[in-house]
């Protein structure tokens, strides 16, 4: 039962998503590393949003779930930074990281990222 | 299943047909959301069983090592392992959980919201499937070779993550599988809580007229579906590292353990708050009808309630203080824990205002719920040590941590568990139980209760570390007076269990021979005491509409000291 | 055949169907499920610079392909939902098929791009999920994702021959919903493991 809404033409967001998607792929072939993160990450928002937007139809819902799925997000990014805090730290005052150098005495097993 | 009137808006308007069920419909495949909660009840009140006899072996072990515990065996190393990791789990996940949200969340919430069942009633039904299912599964852990998981209920890898470590190889996949699957369950009830609550309020329902219980049992379903996720995410990875052998959290390969604590514990602390809330919320059910008296700053607790729920999300590392995280990061997670003390204390504040000038009267569930406010008070302010990172130092993994999180989790799980059922039992069952021997219930369990957890924060204070089987190996915690200390803790618990019997015979006699029950023995206001007791299947005759909020007790110029809310005018 | 429901569901105090507002709660909880998931990739690759060298192994081309594919099949479910807004149900029913092959298609690319890895003999080509943590990540949220397409193809299907009838038209825009969701975790998934090297 969606109410009354005067309904996009889904053809025409169909047709940006893909442009955006040829955007998306040809832009990290130049190797610029901005550039791939503008056009690889930063499309992909924007794709999000299109797609959120009108095929789902949040632009013509109640707007407290654009606030909701915000929130969501908004929470798994403290968890990130919470975590990333942690997690990634290479070194401390009194101790150095070595399971992301590869330094590890359990990790001898290893050789070239490979369980041998 | 009586008839309906045909009634505007009545139960039978919209065509459910009312064929007689025969017993195994009725009862095992039923859609109806008061015998899907009474399913989880039962379901939890026996895995709390199960988790007690757990404590009872492990407590008989410590105070009598080496020697074998009545009704149990011989407890070793890796047995003791198995009993705590466990019993922890189960009184969590298996009791808790689905005594405090998903058995009163069903019962309850249509009732109160005046509806007629759930918004989804086959989902509903699914969902109790799929959390038998985890019983099933977690059972199955404790027969295959290697016994039950003995890696604690945090599962901390690598020992949970590589089976040559933990020796306990299938019991710690099936174990997983079982926990995961009960999340599942989880994230498939709250569906119906939360929609149910947020769509199918009677007309004339505002939001500030929902009683507080609907309210809490919803922002718990909310808490829990937020926090839950990640942790999904990493018992997938888990279980891959288990199973075949992949290196998601295992060193050797590349994968860090830390990550695992992390997932765990951002669902772990807000899962406190998830347990705490609904207890909260048959509190304050119990209060207001037997002090006779409004809830004192209904939107206050409502909104503290909110900012306890956002703060949850934030305090996680204090569960990790001691496991080389910077220090800089654990200031950020001490102020953030000392934090959430002041809206947990604001709502405690808000329930002794409610108490204060009241008439009480102190029947059982009322004894129970002001237990509730004593036992857990005690609780939340030793937190406030723990949550001191340079205390922690010290206190981590010790018995003080232990007897923190008893005198919480205990008032959340088992004393919130007793209120309620003390309180709802002549809805669900339409009798009453017998008042005296709910007293002698109440006391010998509350009594014995301080008696176990008091003097673990003696012994925590000690020195005295968690997850050790025997303490006779420790010189410095093998004295007799800290063996005392033990000895009576575990008479103490002994004793708790024994007075259990005498709640398992009021429980079930008075379901045959207790006094029969009106629709409103305590003269309450909100709706599910204004149906028969039990109610009938599509619980209202003809559906109510609102008028005023939940908690209008002694309202000047009116007859009765009650004033339910669907009823029009003035009494 | 649908069988009547209690009157609970079909009411509305915040406005928004029952429905459609159990659908959002449930993609609010699997954008934590993912969300996780993809979190923790992305801890592990920063910290890890030579996961970069791995995903050179991935396929573009097919990733990219599977992409265009999701796209429209999402189109298509869209226009199935407003077939069926005008009760044009025979039109409706066609496009949900159209979906579910769109959503056949990712599954076989799927396929070809898993045993190609899989299933060679050549060791250098050889990516298991033993091999390193970037791949035991790769097939986790691709397969965690693929599992997700399946669920939806069958649920799809199911609503389709209702559908078909007159019967809870309403199905197909919360069908609709999961699979966007689908489609947006995949428009993430495909820069993450594929295009960042």
């Amino acid at each position: 039962m969606a109410g009354a809404h005067a309904h996009p033409n889904y053809v025409k967001i169909w047709a940006l998503l893909l442009v955006l998607l040829v955007v998306s792929i040809i832009g990290p072939e130049l190797g610029i590393p901005w550039l791939t993160l503008l056009t690889a990450f930063g499309i992909a928002l924007v794709k999000t949003y299109y797609v959120a937007a009108y095929f789902m139809h949040l632009n013509f819902e109640k707007k407290y779930v654009w606030f909701l799925l915000l929130i969501s997000t908004v929470l798994l990014g403290v968890f990130f930074f919470g975590v990333a805090g942690d997690v990634m730290k290479a070194d401390g005052q009194n101790w150095q990281d070595c399971i992301s150098n590869n330094t590890c005495a359990e990790q001898q097993r290893y050789v070239d990222g490979q369980l041998r | 299943m009586g008839q309906t009137t045909v009634t505007h808006d009545s139960h039978a308007a919209h065509g459910h047909d009312h064929h007689e069920q025969g017993f195994i419909m009725k009862y095992f495949f039923s859609t109806d959301h008061k015998i899907i909660g009474l399913q989880y009840m039962f379901t939890g009140m026996f895995m709390a069983i199960v988790g007690g006899y757990f404590a009872y072996a492990f407590r008989m072990q410590l105070a009598f090592p080496g020697m074998e515990v009545p009704l149990y065996g011989t407890v070793g190393p890796g047995e003791y392992n198995m009993l705590i990791t466990n019993h922890g789990s189960i009184m969590i996940f298996w009791v808790a959980m689905p005594v405090l949200i998903a058995a009163f969340g069903n019962i309850l919430i249509p009732l109160m919201i005046g509806c007629d069942d759930m918004v989804f009633p086959r989902l509903n039904r699914l969902s109790y499937q799929i959390f038998l299912l985890s019983v099933v599964v977690l059972f199955m852990s404790f027969f295959v070779q290697g016994g039950g998981f003995g890696g604690a209920w945090t599962s901390y890898p690598p020992l949970s993550a590589v089976a040559e470590y933990n020796l306990t190889d299938w019991g710690a996949s099936l174990w997983l599988i079982a926990v995961a699957l009960e999340f599942v369950a989880f994230l498939i009830g709250g569906i119906n809580f939360v929609t149910t609550s947020m769509n199918a309020r009677a007309p004339g329902m505002r939001m500030t007229d929902i009683p507080m219980v609907v309210w809490m049992i919803v922002l718990a379903s909310i808490m829990f579906m937020a926090s839950v996720g990640p942790l999904i995410a990493g018992s997938i990875m888990l279980l891959m590292d288990q199973r075949i052998g992949t290196t998601f959290f295992v060193p050797s390969g590349g994968g860090d353990p830390i990550l695992w604590q992390h997932l765990f514990w951002f669902f772990g602390h807000p899962e406190v708050y998830v347990v705490l809330l609904p207890a909260l919320g048959i509190v304050a059910e119990i209060m207001t009808t037997f002090a006779r008296k409004k809830l004192f700053g209904y939107k206050t607790i409502l909104y503290t309630t909110f900012a306890t729920g956002g703060l949850a999300f934030v305090v996680w590392a204090h569960h990790q203080f001691i496991a080389g995280i910077d220090p800089r990061m654990a200031n950020i997670f001490l102020v953030t824990t000392l934090l959430i003390s002041i809206p947990i204390a604001e709502i405690l504040f808000s329930y002794i205002a409610t108490l204060y000038g009241g008439s009480i009267e102190f029947r059982t569930p009322m004894l129970w719920a002001l237990g509730f406010l004593i036992t857990f008070l005690l609780g939340g302010v030793t937190g406030i040590y723990l949550g001191s990172s340079a205390l922690d130092i010290y206190f981590h993994d010790s018995y003080f941590v232990v007897a923190h999180f008893h005198y919480t989790f205990f008032p959340i799980a088992i004393i919130g568990m007793f209120a309620g059922l003390y309180f709802w039992y002549p809805k669900m069952f339409g009798r009453m139980m017998d008042e005296t021997l709910g007293k002698i219930h109440f006391w010998g369990t509350i009594i014995p209760f301080n008696g176990i957890f008091l003097p673990l924060f003696l012994v925590g204070m000690a020195g005295q570390h968690r997850r050790i089987y025997n303490f006779q190996h420790f010189p410095d915690l093998a004295t007799a007076d800290l063996q005392g200390i033990r000895v009576f803790a575990t008479v103490s618990m002994v004793t708790m269990l024994l007075f259990q019997f005498v709640f398992a015979y009021n429980f079930f006699v008075s379901m045959f021979k207790g006094e029969k029950a009106p629709a409103n023995p305590w003269k309450s206001n909100t709706l599910e005491w204004t149906v028969p007791s039990p109610p009938p299947h599509g619980n209202f005759a003809e559906l109510p509409t609102v008028y005023r909020g939940p908690y209008e007790y002694s309202v000047p110029g009116n007859k009765e000291d009650y004033w339910p809310q669907n009823m029009p005018d003035r009494n | 055949m649908s069988m009547q429901g209690p009157l609970a569901t079909s009411r509305s105090a915040t406005g928004i169907p029952t429905g459609r507002l159990a659908v959002w709660w449930l993609l609010a909880s699997e954008i934590f499920i993912f969300g996780g998931l993809i979190a923790c990739y992305i801890l592990y690759r920063l910290n890890n610079p030579w996961w970069g060298g791995e995903a050179v192994f991935t396929k573009v081309p097919a990733g990219a392909f599977n992409t265009f594919v999701l796209l429209t099949s999402s189109l298509f479910i869209v226009l199935a939902h407003d077939a069926a807004e005008k009760k044009d149900f025979d039109r409706a029913f066609k496009f949900i098929w159209y979906t579910i092959g769109g959503g056949l298609v990712f599954l076989l690319v799927k396929y070809y791009e898993y045993s190609s890895k899989l299933f060679t003999d050549d060791p250098e080509l050889l990516k298991t999920p033993l091999t390193n943590t970037y791949w035991s990540f790769y097939y986790t949220a691709t397969g965690l994702h693929a599992l997700h397409v399946i669920g939806g193809m069958v649920i799809m299907a199911l609503i389709s021959f209702d559908l078909r009838k007159g019967f809870n038209p309403h199905r197909v825009e919360l069908i609709g919903l999961y699979w966007h969701f689908v489609d947006i975790v995949w428009i993430f998934l495909f820069p993450l493991l594929y295009i960042a090297k």
